[in-house]
């Protein structure tokens, strides 16, 4: 192969496919190089899709990409190990003509999605892995090596959107391989039900659908979230720990599945599914601190492979995306007025990024990940209990006047947690969040 | 509480779609005399318990039910005590929903 393209895009994911269309619709000649049997087979996610990122790209998209419900409903529960107390919003609002969140299987909405990228004429070669970057004797990106026979192929630009693993940039020194304090391993199943089974239990009519984020001692003192996402007709359920605190603590990522799903609150919810899949899969959870150099001599890099991801806000397809698109905008743009695509020039993807809610949002909670790092056994472990048993004494009712259980609540907070603690974790919060 | 004896993480990965590079493991773990804590933490980790300790005590990877989910490089490739790269284009799990 001695072909030339404008660009290549590697990897099929979010990112990637939006860095391909973007780039196609514009006139650019683009290969797009995926190495699963199609696009999504490698991909996980939660998945929960924002609107507002996809209509950037395909504006009609609720016409015809496979969606599966649009959020009314989010719960976050605080668990210990019998109960959850639980903080709902349920809007009416949510049931609106444009949706803004919806849930999505991930390996059809990338299949979607690349089918948008091809019929606005990108090449998209599947089954093929890269495994180099090739660059002139300067350092310049000119191109990838694939694994096929002759699998050099040349581009002006290459995008990385490889994903979390970033193989191919950390290979080529461009940025470091992930650091296991700045990644986490979810793991996560789809339990399949009727879809009347579903609706009654979460109290949904239609195509409505819940989000339930749930923290406390499912993570065992890990930093940690479980999650529960439904479906159509099946319900995504899975939980991801820091990899740093996972190794420490010896904890093996299906045992911690299995414990939540069996869990009071939530089996349930499960009852009688049939589990049709089991995935792990990485997320990038550094924050702004973590983020690698964005771009070089012919090349950007999008996505997770970026460490693009707001942890706290479980957002990450919608940083992808756009992501993506302005990388893909980017380069389109030096295409158009003939300009080489030098570090130089592509330093406008950064700026773009910068000025995006992608950056601004990852700056505004940069010291979170350290915070909820360094104070897990608190934020995780601690913090739950003691909700778990203030909300126990003050609805059960045992002849105890209120005086004096609010007295044995406040006794067990602070033999938990000194005054002084927990005035330090609030203001760390609050700065941090800030 | 450890659950671990109870899960069948075989069971799980029977319900995958995996496409087997036979003989060809994408995965390499360094010889060894005694595992370096690292290699032996992987047991534990690996969401599809690619790793095993043998009969002499050794840590011995099986590539089969690999989810690719990178864990392992990211614990153990910096000290050299594995290898790990992608399997070959087409090859290895291909998920069915992600």
């Amino acid at each position: 192969m001695t072909e030339k393209f404008d660009a290549i895009v590697v990897g099929a994911g979010m990112a990637g496919n939006a860095a391909a269309l973007t780039m196609a619709k514009r006139g650019l000649k683009v290969l797009q190089i995926e190495r699963g049997e199609y696009p999504g087979a490698k991909n996980v996610q939660g998945a929960i899709l924002y609107a507002d990122a996809v209509e950037k790209l395909v504006p009609g998209f609720r016409d015809d990409a496979p969606l599966e419900r649009h959020l009314v409903e989010q719960r976050f529960w605080m668990m210990d190990d019998t109960s959850h107390t639980g903080l709902h919003y349920r809007s009416e609002d949510f049931n609106e003509e444009k949706p803004n969140r919806y849930t999505i299987i991930r390996s059809q909405f990338d299949r979607w999605l690349s089918r948008q990228v091809q019929e606005a004429g990108g090449l998209v070669l599947c089954e093929t892995t890269v495994t180099e970057l090739l660059t002139d004797g300067r350092g310049r990106v000119i191109g990838v090596r694939t694994d096929r026979r002759d699998g050099d192929v040349l581009a002006d630009v290459v995008i990385l959107a490889e994903g979390v693993n970033g193989l191919l940039g950390s290979r080529a020194g461009l940025r470091e391989r992930p650091a296991p304090e700045n990644v986490a391993l979810a793991v996560k199943e789809m339990h399949f039900l009727p879809r009347e089974t579903i609706e009654a239990r979460f109290n949904l009519k239609g195509e409505e659908g819940v989000v339930i984020e749930a923290a406390g001692t499912i993570s065992r003192g890990m930093t940690g979230m479980g999650f529960l996402y439904t479906n159509r007709e099946s319900i995504s359920i899975g939980i991801g720990c820091l990899v740093s605190d996972m190794a420490r603590a010896g904890h093996a990522p299906y045992a911690l599945l299995e414990a939540f799903k069996r869990h009071p609150s939530v089996a349930p919810l499960l009852e009688g599914s049939e589990v049709k899949e089991y995935a792990g899969h990485l997320i990038p959870e550094g924050g702004y601190r973590a983020i690698p150099k964005l771009y070089g001599d012919g090349w950007l890099v999008a996505g997770d492979a970026a460490q693009l991801n707001n942890a706290i806000h479980r957002e990450g397809s919608n940083l992808a995306l756009t992501s993506g698109q302005i990388a893909g905008e980017t380069v389109a743009e030096l295409y158009a007025r003939r300009a080489a695509p030098t570090a130089r020039a592509l330093a406008a993807y950064e700026a773009r990024l910068n000025d995006s809610f992608v950056m601004k949002d990852l700056k505004k909670y940069k010291d979170m990940p350290a915070l909820l790092h360094a104070g897990s056994q608190n934020y995780f472990l601690t913090y739950p209990q003691l909700v778990s048993k203030a909300m126990q004494n003050f609805v059960r009712v045992d002849g105890v006047p209120k005086i004096e259980k609010e007295r044995r609540t406040l006794r067990s907070v602070l033999a938990a947690r000194s005054l002084g603690g927990l005035l330090g974790d609030a203001v760390r919060m609050a700065r941090a969040w800030r | 509480m450890s659950t671990e004896t109870e899960v069948r993480v075989e069971d799980k990965l029977y319900q995958n779609r995996y496409r087997v590079d036979s003989g060809r493991s994408h995965i390499v773990v360094a010889p060894h005399e005694t595992p370096p804590p690292e290699l032996l933490a992987l047991v534990t980790i690996c969401p599809a318990r690619c790793y095993e300790i043998n009969g002499k005590g050794q840590v011995e990877v099986a590539h089969d039910g690999c989810m690719e989910c990178g864990t392992c490089r990211v614990v153990a490739e910096g000290s050299g005590a594995i290898t790990w790269t992608y399997p070959r284009g087409g090859y290895g799990v291909q998920f069915k929903f992600g």
